[in-house]
């Protein structure tokens, strides 16, 4: 008897409370509107139009313009930067993560704070430290000259420039997971006789793999569309130095549309292949 | 096997965590790190494990300076008080790591893992578990696993950090019985941490006080609840009344039956079960008055007040539940003491 009145009490006690959270509707209405009204005029409006822009002029010259020398080389250069920095930044971003959650060390949160230096400073201002770095006036120009190695206005420039706005995307996404899981499995593993290889694949790697999988995928999005800091470095040398995004800068500048509009959908293809991928990925490390 | 320890010290920063600790264990003993946490225990067990590094001294294993060896080449066998199983992993792969991992030329086959794992399961009582994933098992089943998982290898010495310490009290009981039993069979050296008293009590041969950084006793259990060498041991084992002895206390302690002898100690600590209780007939000849008491269980623990008004510290008894009966006693009643042991300490 006693039981039941307080099931039945705490009962009410919970619809009580459920209603005094809910909003009136017109709030909910109203701010459902903004949201979906705003995602619609602001993304998937210029996303239709770069679609619709690129096939203006029928198939066929969406096709040529895709298959123009100068939008190839753009594409492999892209592809060249991506296959370049994402490992680079996959196995920096494993190291830091893995020195900054498993080692006490002075400076370490100084560390932590310079990781993500990239994502606060200005891309065009990335690009332009390398300048001053390698270009012909900067620190190194002069011994560079010498040897007859060019960095600024060539491939490894623009190369240099990605790795450096890429490179929080994997350790960002790695020292929360990591600082989480504490490492007193691997310890567990190393009692056990493993070798810290051993350790580190059979035990760590399999506890990460869903959010590393996750940075390489942001890092390689970002690394493909970046524009600010190779744009400084590339010095935009047609069929050269110019990735898929520069390319579109350049087609439009000459009124190409179409040329234009055709590369811009191959990044905004790309950007809807990492939305799935990211969603499937979301979707793994929750039901993990 | 036995371990050795001689002159270990280790510092965290400015933090003394261990101080010259030598201790001796010998073969086939099972021993409990006992303390207050912060004291230490943890850190020397990491420390024997290879697990932390000690800034001096050395560990000996079986005659083996095992001092400067990584932890992965000690041969031991470490508990996590949080388990520490693989998330990933089925309790049978859990188990078969140890053996997995062995360099080629000493890894047993497959059919012989397997048998393997499965005997050591079925040591643990739970081979029908062995296709579950960690986070599909109680806590008291996953340590029982990760005891498994550790005795795979076949350790020469088996660690167990705070083993019990994340279960609640009546699975911790079953484990700690279940534990003895299991040392018992198998006869491994073990060392076990933990600042439960009563569980070092109960399941260890040996048990070793660590306090600051340094031993404070080591010796059986009844050796140390019987005879303590300081206030700290006599303290944290068990239930003590503390007397500060001023010039009051000690006529009142002679009065009950205590004499502090050439002056013995500073200090007179009195176990609860020490005090005889009478029921006093007069006000006049009473010593104390029965404040509360509670059910312990077969004990009866009573909480007396001195009836001298010079202090108003409790002062704790206890007796079997059948006396306290008999005596009829009732909150507010008088009672005549008499104390019939006392620990002295400087």
């Amino acid at each position: 008897m006693n039981t039941h009145s307080i099931a039945q009490h705490s009962f009410k006690d919970k619809t009580a409370k459920q209603q005094a959270l809910k909003d009136p509707d017109w709030v909910r209405w109203s701010l459902i509107t903004i949201a979906l009204g705003f995602i619609t005029l602001f993304i998937c409006l210029p996303l239709g139009l770069v679609i619709y822009q690129a096939l203006s002029k029928g198939i066929e010259a969406y096709w040529s313009a895709l298959t123009q020398a100068d939008t190839l080389a753009a594409i492999r250069l892209t592809l060249l930067v991506a296959i370049v920095t994402v490992p680079l930044n996959t196995l920096f971003g494993i190291t830091a993560a893995w020195a900054i959650t498993r080692f006490e060390f002075k400076g370490k949160s100084f560390l932590t704070t310079l990781i993500d230096l990239p994502f606060s400073v200005s891309p065009v201002i990335s690009g332009f430290i390398f300048v001053l770095l390698f270009g012909a006036e900067g620190w190194f120009g002069k011994l560079l000259a010498t040897y007859d190695i060019k960095i600024i206005f060539s491939a490894p420039g623009i190369i240099l420039a990605t790795l450096f706005v890429t490179f929080p995307f994997v350790a960002r996404q790695l020292i929360p997971l990591m600082q989480e899981m504490g490492h007193q499995e691997e310890e567990a593993a190393l009692s056990l006789g493993a070798s810290g290889w051993k350790t580190f694949f059979s035990v760590t790697l399999p506890n990460i793999k869903w959010a590393l999988l996750y940075g390489v995928l942001l890092c390689n999005a970002r690394a493909m569309g970046e524009f600010g800091a190779v744009s400084v470095v590339s010095g935009h040398i047609r069929g050269l130095t110019n990735t898929l995004p520069l390319n579109v800068e350049v087609n439009y500048n000459d009124y190409d549309v179409v040329g234009a509009f055709a590369s811009a959908s191959i990044l905004a293809g790309l950007a809807i292949v990492t939305l799935v991928l990211k969603t499937i990925l979301e979707w793994k490390q929750a039901t993990r | 096997m036995s371990i050795i320890l001689s002159d270990i010290s280790k510092n965290f920063g400015s933090f003394a965590a261990l101080h010259n600790i030598n201790l001796e264990v010998p073969e086939g003993e099972l021993v409990a790190l006992l303390g207050p946490s912060g004291c230490g225990k943890t850190t020397l067990l990491r420390i024997i494990a290879g697990l932390e590094h000690t800034d001096k001294g050395s560990v000996i294993i079986n005659g083996e300076n095992k001092t400067s060896q990584n932890v992965s080449q000690r041969g031991i066998g470490f508990v996590f008080q949080h388990y520490a199983l693989f998330r990933h992993m089925t309790v049978f792969e859990n188990v078969a790591f140890g053996l997995r991992v062995k360099p080629r030329h000493t890894r047993p086959n497959n059919e012989i893992i397997k048998r393997k794992v499965h005997a050591l399961l079925d040591l643990v009582q739970l081979d029908w578990l062995h296709d579950r994933y960690p986070d599909q098992l109680s806590g008291g089943q996953r340590q029982r696993i990760a005891l498994a998982r550790a005795l795979a290898v076949e350790p020469s010495v088996l660690l167990l950090d705070e083993p019990f310490g994340a279960l609640d009290a009546s699975v911790r009981k079953d484990l700690r019985l279940w534990l003895r039993t299991l040392h018992h069979d198998l006869n491994v050296t073990s060392i076990f941490v933990t600042h439960d008293q009563e569980e070092a009590m109960e399941v260890a041969s040996q048990v070793v006080v660590l306090n600051h950084g340094h031993i404070e006793q080591q010796g059986s259990p009844s050796e140390i609840y019987d005879n303590p060498t300081n206030a700290f041991v006599s303290r944290f084992i068990g239930q003590t009344n503390v007397f500060d002895l001023d010039e009051h206390d000690n006529e009142w302690l002679r009065n009950m039956g205590i004499i502090n002898a050439n002056n013995t100690g500073r200090i007179a600590h009195v176990r609860p079960h020490d005090i005889l209780i009478e029921k006093s007939e007069s006000h006049q000849d009473a010593t104390a008055t029965l404040k509360d008491w509670q059910h312990l269980g077969a004990l009866i623990r009573l909480e007396l007040v001195k009836n001298d008004h010079h202090s108003s510290k409790p002062l704790f008894a206890e007796m079997p539940k059948e006396q306290f009966k008999a005596l009829a006693l009732r909150i507010g009643d008088v009672v005549k003491l008499k104390i019939r042991h006392a620990h002295w300490f400087h």
